[in-house]
């Protein structure tokens, strides 16, 4: 049985409060940190190997020291939004143990040497912004966050009170981020870790996991599977361990079909990746990505295309419409699988959708666009054969090859 | 076999894209707070909003939830006395309520049911629990009712956000019970609420040493482990790791 660290205590009634969760041995690690200079500090969670939990897997340590040295006010930002579909592991740790969050806010604070934070949280997490507020209070009545402005910032986006709009990067938030001040973003689940590597040390934390992937992970496991939640793993474990193993595979009868290994971003594996090592190198070998850690599991009921349309238009329902390739891919291939999906698909539809996509990739100024074009492209890539038995399906029932015929178009 | 597209002014699929803007008017400058009446809580709420930044437009969307939740949604009028309390133009937090989907820019209904209809939700039939909602509030006005994308809480799959409140998963049978009880002011399926559930991962929550009588001691000295399943051990008989 793997190691746990976030979820040691999670169900202890009451670890919500500050009573509880210093019982448990919270707050002992922030006081150790400030203690440590920042350049020790930095020096300790590069050591740890920590990469960022919420998608892009970058060392926590190294983005850290990327902030300038200088005295100038600094930000640190705890991105609790979560919106990537699948993933729900950041909402369980803050309803439960939300001091773990503010106590790696502490400590990456110090790293950072940033002198205003904000936990900054999606609008939709109603019950857990109020519980992450209560302990707030509690932790500043305690005088546990010194010279620390935190604020819970309760959004329905948008920290700096504007429409959501990405800009060019450089500069990166590292030197130009909240209000113009270097900025350091990190996820519930890694600043949440922070803590623990403090009370381990770096090089036994190190030891958890794999090389390049180390410590333990959540995953949190949805679709069609017959235990979905929120899982501790260690990094490295075989991913049909985490699927069969843990969170008990498709209903009975049933098979994978195929999954998302790192929420719905990631471009899709199949039933043959499942022996594979769930780490962030073995699966962007395998053209994947650990992405959030969100595994959503498809099974044989469902068919390709159904899955592809919720994709796509819950993409283009995100899109801000800044980039033309994001803004205009992501509704024509929401278009293009809606008219598979009533029988006027033509397997043509299936290259122009591709190339679609190949054109989104790399020309937006955020990822959003990627987001969708990389599973996309993948699906196609992976089953054509499926997508077209599909199309000729969705024809024969919709009865329009004839119709179509009599109009004159190429069937 | 015809394939019916709607279509609204000009030809075009999206509705309104061609009502143009009164230009014979002048864009609203920032309300005069001498001619714009505020309710005072409403004031005050949007003045903390805007003490805890160092940049006062960071409380755009705490005033707008504000205005929000006083008036059912973000009133024209309400957006005028948040922009009076925040020094802003109307117009720049219209823009930004029209951009967020939490924010109402029309008129609706108090009781809100957000029903999550992303992938993992749909798989485990979503779309159906949103069609069954929708076909039990009828066209009671006093519902809100909206499929809305990932929620962020596929382990309770298909689930809905109501009033605020995580519920799930929630199968078809229990819709008419959800509708119920908001219409009566009852709890809505309490057995149901995600906060209480608790973690998936069957090997969380590492067993501890008895301590259910008593306080626990310092440091929580390792004891013993006890599957959570078996009732604690008296005092008196058990490990003497606990302080009597």
């Amino acid at each position: 049985m793997s190691q746990k660290l976030l979820f040691k205590d999670i169900d202890e009634p009451g670890l919500n409060t500050l009573d509880v969760y210093r019982r448990r041995g919270g707050y002992e690690m922030a006081p150790k940190a400030l203690a440590m200079s920042r350049d020790e500090l930095v020096a300790e969670l590069e050591a740890s190997g920590l990469r960022g939990r919420g998608g892009a897997g970058f060392s926590m340590g190294k983005k850290a020291s990327f902030l300038p040295k200088t005295t100038m006010d600094k930000y640190l930002v705890c991105n609790a939004d979560e919106s990537e579909p699948g993933t729900f592991k950041d909402r369980e740790l803050m309803t439960k143990s939300p001091h773990m969050l503010i106590e790696g806010m502490i400590i990456a604070a110090h790293a950072a040497g940033a002198n205003r934070a904000f936990i900054y949280i999606r609008g939709e997490y109603q019950e857990v912004a109020d519980i992450l507020d209560a302990a707030l209070v509690e932790a500043r009545d305690a005088g546990l966050l010194g010279s620390l402005q935190l604020v819970v910032h309760r959004g329905a986006g948008a920290l700096e009170g504007k429409r959501g709009n990405p800009r060019l990067k450089p500069p990166f938030p590292a030197n130009q981020g909240l209000y113009q001040g270097p900025t350091l973003i990190n996820n519930v689940e890694t600043l949440s870790t922070i803590p623990h590597i403090l009370r381990m040390g770096a090089s036994e934390y190190a030891r958890i996991g794999v090389e390049n992937s180390t410590g333990t992970k959540l995953v949190s496991v949805s679709g069609n599977v017959q235990r979905p939640g929120n899982y501790e793993i260690e990094l490295g474990v075989s991913s049909r361990e985490i699927i069969y193993g843990l969170a008990g595979g498709p209903p009975a009868g049933r098979e994978v079909f195929f999954w998302f290994p790192g929420g719905s971003s990631s471009p899709v594996l199949t039933k043959d990746d499942l022996d594979l090592p769930y780490d962030f190198d073995t699966l962007a070998k395998a053209g994947s990505m650990l992405g959030s850690g969100a595994i959503i599991v498809v099974d044989d009921s469902n068919s390709i295309v159904d899955v592809a349309v919720k994709l796509a238009s819950f993409y283009r329902h995100e899109s801000c419409g800044k980039c033309t390739p994001c803004r205009e891919g992501t509704n024509w291939t929401t278009k293009m699988l809606e008219r598979i999906q009533s029988g006027l698909g033509t397997p043509m539809d299936l290259d122009i959708m591709a190339s679609v996509q190949d054109r989104i990739m790399g020309n937006c100024l955020c990822v959003l666009g990627d987001a969708m074009a990389m599973p996309i492209s993948s699906m196609i890539k992976k089953f054509r054969p499926q997508f077209e038995a599909y199309m000729e399906n969705a024809r024969d029932a919709a009865g329009t090859a004839e119709a179509l015929a009599a109009q004159g178009a190429f069937v | 076999m015809s394939i019916e597209v709607r279509r609204y002014g000009h030809g075009s699929r999206v509705p309104g894209w061609d009502e143009g803007a009164d230009l014979s008017k002048d864009p609203s400058p920032v309300p005069d707070p001498a001619t714009t009446p505020v309710p005072e809580e409403l004031r005050a709420e949007i003045e903390t909003a805007m003490a805890k930044y160092p940049d006062r437009r960071s409380a755009a969307i705490p005033a707008l939830a504000a205005v929000q939740r006083r008036y059912g949604w973000c009133t024209p009028e309400g957006i005028e006395q948040a922009a009076c309390v925040m020094r802003l133009t109307p117009g720049y937090l219209t823009a930004v309520a029209t951009f967020y989907d939490m924010l109402e820019t029309t008129a609706v209904g108090r009781q809100t049911i957000y029903v999550c209809t992303n992938i993992s939700c749909s798989l485990c039939g979503a779309d159906e629990l949103l069609a069954a909602f929708r076909e039990e509030a009828g066209d009671d006005a006093e519902f809100n009712i909206r499929g809305f994308e990932c929620l962020g809480a596929c382990d309770i799959a298909p689930m809905a956000s109501v009033n605020g409140v995580y519920v799930g998963p929630i199968t078809r049978d229990e819709v008419p019970e959800v509708i119920a009880a908001l219409r009566e002011g009852r709890e809505v399926l309490p057995g149901k609420h995600l906060v209480r559930r608790p973690v998936a991962d069957p090997a969380a929550n590492a067993p501890k040493a008895p301590t259910a009588y008593g306080d626990e001691m310092e440091g929580d000295a390792a004891g013993p482990p006890a599957p959570i399943e078996q009732p604690p051990t008296p005092p008196d008989e058990g490990p003497s790791t606990t302080t009597p």
